[in-house]
């Protein structure tokens, strides 16, 4: 399924790179894109791993940018 | 202008007065000496203010590494000013940390600004709705308005979902969706679309469709997901970013060690050209620009009514190279109207077109509503009488107490009415008052008003072919391409024959070229979805449109797809421009600091300078 984040604050064009990359290499992630402009995160999970995925994404977040709040849309 | 940005400027202005009072504290300030070491006074006082302005970019640095984030931009300030420390430029150590940061506040902020002002251009969102329930007004987010539901707006409100008037007119401002600045006036019955602004009159609307699928949020979801789809500009720069970065640290490692080991001594000079090039190490100019431009493109495109759904699409309109239309509802209003009107001689045009709007009054065939339209006063009924309609034929009437007809030949032959050979292009509808005949008045469907300024426009932007496909008569459709200097027609096509032709058309463009076609968007999404770039034309309301092209001209004017060529020739040159300048100057930096020419300051010139002024040349894109 699809869900889409809103990362708050993110204005560094190379960490949205690094978190897209990351968070695409997530286990049950099949497509992953942030976009800086729209501060959004849309990424595409199994339904199967959708319950934990959330968390994983902030793990993910913190670790690059960590004053970057992640927000569920 | 976002809290933590705030802070940062105070932290760096702060830092700022101090690194000043170091500077002139330097210019007296004495020295001591450790052992054989000789250390400035004034070294202490730089270094608070280096800490002050730059500490948490060392912070971020340290942290990353633990990261395994070798190359981050962080990383590579720290080391370049930390090694000028060593080095002994204490001064400039801190002035380029400065520079950077001032660089970063105003890059953060220029970004932000950039990205709220193309936002506000789309935001179309409504925030509420005023639903009518048990008698009284309720506020509500539009999401919890059920079909059926009576919602009431007020003038300057925004229209929050679709629906039908059920009381009161208004003339509703469809700007942001159309970028047609001339209001649309709406009355009781009609149908009203989400995202309009109400000007004039209170309407009350009968929704008849929930907020998921009104027109607002079908648009909002396209616009908000288009820059999701990058283009090949900004798959490039992730690339370029991804070698860039390592290959210039790279060469500053060898600058550092090589020369002075070859040529011997020296080794300050080289560390501190080293450290220059560190400075400019970062890509961000490009990786931010590039898809600022994009966005810019696709926020101004749909200021003006047309919705593109990628940046992908929007790069890809530059490479345009062959256009194919169709022509019913694309290049003419898919409406009848009254072309001309020929008299038999001593007869007057105007009663020509009186006897036949009058004759046809009564039905509602399209071809009889053009005339009404055309004849364009009230009918009298009162003056009509016995009117019968003959099908195949046309229709006959008594006016004013004499017979009239009108009709085809067939009709005019039945009644013993003498009618010439007529060549024309369209319906023909003869006319007669008794056996008198009155000359005959062409009806055809029209072709809009700005189709010969968009084919025109095609011309001017190199278009190798220029095609028109129709499933209407040869004839008629090579009237109507003479008429807007069409030289490629293919007429009486059926569905399947269209996606057929396109495929033709594909095998014989370049490779780099692309084929755009141009339909309503109705019937011919197979070939909106063959082609490279598929255009839908009249996307206001209609849905099928929306979902079946990557480019949605929200008005029925061709002319908007010159604009939308336009548009994006323009976001693409801006793009080039950036990726030239921003690689040129580093590059011209790069070298001049290897010689040693160039100081830091340039470094860090060419660093997040030249980010600001990519950024606000990206802003372009958006007017």
């Amino acid at each position: 399924m699809k869900k889409t984040y809103i990362l708050e604050d993110l204005d560094c064009a190379h960490c949205a790179a690094e978190i897209e990359n990351a968070v695409g290499k997530l286990d049950g992630v099949t497509s992953s894109t942030v976009t800086l402009l729209t501060q959004k995160l849309v990424v595409e999970v199994d339904d199967a791993k959708v319950g934990k995925i959330t968390k994983e994404i902030k793990k993910v977040v913190k670790k690059y940018e960590p004053d970057v709040e992640v927000v569920e849309k | 202008m976002s809290r933590k940005l705030k802070k940062r400027i105070k932290r760096v202005g702060v830092g700022a007065s101090i690194y000043l009072a170091a500077v002139i504290f330097s210019r007296f300030a004495p020295y001591f000496y450790i052992g054989t070491l000789q250390i400035h006074t004034a070294l202490f006082v730089f270094l608070a203010a280096y800490i002050i302005i730059g500490g948490d970019v060392v912070k971020n640095a340290v942290r990353n590494i633990g990261h395994g984030q070798i190359f981050d931009e962080n990383f590579l300030m720290a080391i370049a000013t930390v090694g000028a420390f060593f080095v002994g430029e204490y001064a400039e150590a801190v002035a380029v940390m400065l520079f950077y940061q001032v660089g970063e506040c105003f890059q953060s902020y220029a970004v932000n600004k950039s990205r709220k002002s193309i936002a506000e251009l789309m935001d179309i969102r409504p925030d509420y709705a005023n639903v009518m329930r048990n008698g009284a007004v309720e506020e509500v987010g539009p999401e919890e308005v059920a079909i059926g539901e009576v919602i009431l707006i007020k003038p300057g409100e925004r229209i929050p979902l679709d629906g039908t008037v059920v009381k009161g007119n208004s003339s509703l401002d469809t700007m942001a969706l159309t970028g047609e600045s001339l209001p649309r006036d709406v009355a009781e019955g009609e149908e009203v679309i989400s995202g309009c602004v109400n000007l004039s009159g209170v309407i009350e609307v009968r929704v008849s469709k929930v907020f998921g699928e009104s027109t607002v949020a079908k648009i909002l979801d396209l616009v908000e997901n288009a820059s999701g789809k990058k283009s090949e500009a900004e798959h490039f720069i992730t690339k370029f970013a991804r070698y860039y970065t390592p290959v210039v640290v790279g060469l500053a490692a060898l600058l550092a060690v090589v020369p002075p080991l070859v040529a011997g001594g020296g080794w300050a000079s080289w560390i501190y050209r080293a450290l220059s090039f560190l400075v400019i190490s970062c890509p961000c100019a490009l990786v931010i620009s590039i898809p600022l431009s994009f966005f810019g493109g696709l926020g101004g495109a749909s200021r003006a009514g047309i919705l593109i759904k990628g940046s992908n699409y929007l790069e890809a309109l530059a490479d345009a190279e062959m256009i194919v239309m169709d022509k019913t509802g694309t290049l003419t209003k898919g409406v009848f109207a009254v072309k001309k009107i020929v008299p038999s001689k001593g007869v007057d045009g105007g009663e020509l077109l009186e006897t036949a709007a009058y004759a046809e009054s009564f039905s509602n065939h399209p071809i009889s509503r053009s005339l009404v339209q055309a004849y364009g006063k009230a009918i009298d009924e009162t003056r009509l009488k016995e009117v019968e309609e003959a099908a195949g034929h046309g229709i006959s009437a008594v006016l004013d107490g004499q017979r009239i007809l009108a009709g085809n030949d067939k009709l005019m032959k039945s009644r013993n009415v003498e009618v010439g050979a007529v060549e024309e292009i369209g319906t023909v509808v003869h006319v007669a008052r008794g056996e008198e005949y009155l000359g005959y008045i062409v009806i055809a469907d029209e072709v809009k008003d700005d189709a010969k300024a968009a084919v025109d426009g095609f011309k001017e932007a190199g278009m190798k072919n220029i095609v028109m496909l129709t499933g209407d008569r040869k004839k008629t459709a090579d009237a109507i391409a003479e008429e807007l200097g069409i030289l490629e027609v293919y007429a009486e096509l059926l569905p399947g024959d269209k996606v057929e032709r396109v495929e033709k058309l594909l095998v014989a463009k370049s490779e780099k070229g692309r084929l755009v076609f141009v339909g309503d968007g109705i019937n011919d999404a197979p070939v909106l979805a063959r082609a490279d770039i598929g255009i839908a034309m009249g996307g206001l309301g209609s849905d099928a449109a929306i979902e079946a092209a990557d480019v949605v001209i929200m008005t029925d004017e061709p002319s908007k797809i010159v604009k939308a060529m336009q548009i994006s020739k323009k976001t693409l040159s801006i793009v080039k421009q950036n990726i030239i300048f921003a690689i040129g100057i580093k590059v011209l930096v790069l070298l001049l600091a290897a010689v040693g020419i160039a100081s830091m300051w340039a470094a860090v010139f060419a660093d997040v300078g030249v980010a600001v002024i990519a950024i606000l040349n990206a802003m372009r894109a958006m007017k």
